[in-house]
């Protein structure tokens, strides 16, 4: 069944939506038209140019209002889904101990040129993200943060040494795709050292999805606002097989 | 005045602890050099220009004299004497040591001291040469006076200097006091100085003296144009903190990024080797006039901002010992701290209140760095911005000295020129509606301002005494800042550190070191 959907503003179907660019051209009634037509390439009906001020010499800064016309029917789409909703603490640890029987080694580090920690940190570290607590808290995982500009091959090299179950790479600051490049190559080198299917491969950073995850070869994508349960959970999944159903023995 | 309970006594003691610390690391520092501050000299005696591959001569120049083991004696010991020998000019003398099919080993000839005679000149035009460089800024700031404090300072990061360039005046006609063109993402890590101008970068824009030289042009027309002085700052830190200072004294920055630990912590330098480069960093630092940033927000980035909110405090005094030795003013010294509180914590704008103007009050003539929130941004570019305002708010009541921005697209993509012209907009309205807030309101006595003020300088100065009886080395060892912890032989960079011989030579160190009287500024 086909399932159509507009920008909802303030009644259903009104299509609603706000937009703020900037063009090359001083403040003016021409820039004003100027807008409101850039607008209505967008598809936007009605626009309504709520401001316009100039914000560079040369330049104004424009934010607009209008119905866009466009629709979407999400019956249609596909995506991928790393997974709907985090276990519980206890059932992550329950399913390592019961399951494994022994501590699962996660390794992460962000690689290349990137020398931002906040993700990495707040996935594996004590802390956590958002009163998350990360993996170093769960007796379960054996976490190893590697830390920032790390190489593709110190990463592959540390993580054969510490017998990584899981690879953690995270790349947060990116200038034309480098995050993809960077991490392509090290999914690479792994397969061609002989050991990617000894391994889980997970992707993270605010550019990352779990499309484009699966697409550079790895094993899941994480994106803006993960909790490290939800990694927990994905890697339980993974290496622990499914929930156990209620019921089942 | 709105100000918060600070026990004289204890910021007293805080600051013996801290020359402690400072004082045996200067012990080591006085005993070493390192190929990055043999490199620095070497620019300074004017030395330029690159090798058949690319490397810049200061680089082969310095390398083959630290693999034949012969650097203890100071690179200028040899340059002295390939002058001696006939060698035409530094350039000229340079190029032998790096060239030369006998490499001078120092063996019989030109003694110490007659090398010292030989760079005598070189070594006065060096130093003019950075004199003038700071003369000449401070006679266009005396001429066209900057912004009201708190500057405005903002980040500019294209990878493409031409077009940082643009963006800085477009900054500066927005309101911006302070543009800082953000380097490219491991430049720190570099053992060598990239040269000339630069148009492909990742995170930003790499650092060398011609690009200095390009947004400079920029930022001093841009000072023109809108009647107000503009400065102009970059990094002075990683394996080539000393050169950079160098490069940007010679180029009349304001500014630079600049820290007694940061690349340990943050970058895995190693520390030896940082201590020793900071240290002459500085010395050029004081001489020029340029005002240091150092970098202690970073350590809320990693660490608890409420429960790690003292080791903040704690490392500024260190950066104010590290500063003191190399001869800055305080007037000089941007101490860094940031607003890094979970934002959904209660009462957590009161805490970041009592911090800021706790450290205002202590550090009363330092022109102090506040940072903003960046850990707990989210892509809500809505949320993100009504963040920034409660951050504009504090900066503005306690008096801060240098901010740079929030932006709404913190945790998204570098700023656009439409972030930045939000971004200062809004700060405007802040600073201005709130512009004499600070001095209208008291804080309670015994209220959570109060207390907290207290509580961080008890927990600094605690973790001083403990600093100072491990002494650094140690502490960082242990994790005392940022909850990192390092080794004393470990990191980036340890084989560029050497013993200086019995006769070392370094004239221009020495000038730097000798005591002179700069005209007030």
């Amino acid at each position: 069944m086909n399932h159509v959907l507009r920008a909802y503003g303030d009644r259903e179907g009104d299509g609603m939506v706000q937009m703020s660019f900037v063009l090359a051209l001083p403040p003016s009634a021409r820039a004003r038209e100027a807008a409101k037509r850039f607008a209505e390439e967008h598809g936007l009906k009605e626009p309504l140019v709520a401001t316009m001020e100039p914000c560079a010499e040369g330049y104004s800064y424009f934010v607009v209002y209008g119905h866009s016309t466009h629709s979407v029917d999400v019956s249609k789409i596909e995506v991928a889904e790393v997974r709907t909703g985090a276990l519980s603490r206890d059932e992550i640890e329950h399913r390592i101990s019961a399951r494994l029987g022994r501590k699962i080694v996660v390794v992460g580090a962000c690689t290349g040129s990137d020398a931002h920690t906040v993700g990495i940190d707040a996935i594996l570290n004590y802390k956590g993200f958002a009163g998350d607590k990360g993996l170093e808290s769960y007796k379960g995982f054996d976490a190893h943060n590697l830390g920032a500009q790390v190489e593709n091959e110190e990463l592959a090299a540390r993580a054969r040494a510490l017998k990584a179950d899981v690879i953690l790479v995270s790349q947060v600051i990116t200038q034309r795709n480098c995050h993809k490049d960077n991490s392509l190559a090290f999914e690479q080198l792994v397969t061609k050292q002989g050991w990617r299917k000894d391994v889980l491969l997970l992707l993270g950073g605010p550019r990352i999805d779990h499309a484009l995850a699966l697409e550079l070869g790895f094993d899941a994508g994480f994106g803006p606002g993960t909790k490290p349960s939800d990694v927990a959970s994905f890697i339980v999944d993974r290496l622990c097989g499914p929930q156990e159903r209620e019921g089942a023995s | 005045m709105a100000r918060v309970p600070m026990d004289e006594t204890k910021v007293a003691a805080c600051r013996a602890l801290a020359a402690r610390v400072a004082d045996d690391v200067q012990r080591y520092i006085d005993g070493h050099t390192s190929v990055g501050v043999e490199r620095t000299i070497l620019r300074a005696f004017g030395v330029e220009g690159l090798g058949d591959e690319g490397a810049p001569l200061v680089n082969l120049a310095v390398d083959r004299c630290h693999q034949a083991g012969l650097l203890s004696r100071g690179i200028s010991f040899f340059l002295g004497r390939a002058l001696i020998a006939g060698a035409e000019s530094a350039q000229d003398a340079a190029e032998r040591i790096a060239y030369a099919p006998e490499l001078d080993r120092g063996e019989g000839g030109p003694s110490a001291d007659e090398a010292r005679v030989a760079l005598a000149a070189h070594t006065e035009e060096a130093l003019a040469r950075i004199d003038r460089a700071r003369d000449q800024r401070e006679a266009l700031r005396a001429r066209i006076a900057p912004g009201a404090t708190p500057l405005k300072y903002v980040i500019v990061a294209t990878g493409n200097i031409y077009d940082d360039a643009v963006q800085a005046k477009a900054a500066a006609f927005a309101g911006a006091d302070v543009i800082a063109v953000i380097r490219a993402t491991a430049q720190s890590l570099l053992d060598y100085v990239p040269h000339g101008a630069t148009t492909e970068g990742y995170g930003g824009t790499f650092a060398t003296q011609e690009n200095f030289r390009i947004v400079r042009q920029a930022v001093e027309e841009a000072t023109e144009q809108y009647g107000r002085y503009i400065h102009q700052t970059n990094y002075s830190s990683g394996l080539c903190m000393a050169e950079i200072a160098w490069m940007a004294a010679v180029e009349r920055l304001d500014m630079l990024l600049n820290d007694a630990m940061y690349g340990i912590l943050f970058r895995d330098i190693n520390m030896c080797r940082t201590f020793v480069d900071q240290y002459v960093s500085r010395r050029i630092i004081a001489r020029s006039g340029i005002v240091i940033n150092t970098g202690e927000d970073n350590y809320l980035t990693t660490a608890d901002a409420v429960e790690k909110a003292h080791t903040v405090l704690a490392s500024q005094f260190v950066n104010e010992a590290f500063a003191l030795r190399a001869g800055l003013r305080e007037e000089q010294m941007g101490l860094g701290h940031a607003y890094e509180i979970d934002p959904w914590l209660e009462d957590s704008f009161l805490l970041e209140i009592a911090q800021a103007q706790l450290i205002r009050q202590i550090f009363a003539r330092h022109p102090i760095k506040w940072m903003p929130p960046t850990k707990h941004k989210t892509g809500d570019v809505f949320q993100s911005h009504v963040h920034d305002a409660m951050f504009n708010l504090v900066g503005v009541t306690t008096h801060q000295s240098i901010e740079l921005l929030g932006m709404f697209s913190e945790a998204i993509h570098n700023p656009m020129l439409m972030d930045r012209y939000l971004s200062l907009k809004a700060t405007r309205y802040v600073f201005g509606a709130a512009k004499h807030l600070g001095d209208e309101i008291e804080f309670k006595r015994d209220g959570i301002v109060a207390k907290r003020a207290v509580q961080v300088l008890d927990e600094a100065h605690a973790l001083l005494e403990e600093v100072a009886r491990d002494g650094i080395w140690d502490a960082i060892g242990k994790g005392a800042f940022a909850d990192v912890k390092r080794t004393r032989e470990g990191g980036k960079g340890y084989a560029g550190v050497v013993a200086r011989a019995a006769d070392y030579v370094n004239p221009i160190l020495d000038a730097l070191e000798a005591p002179v009287k700069l005209n007030a500024s």
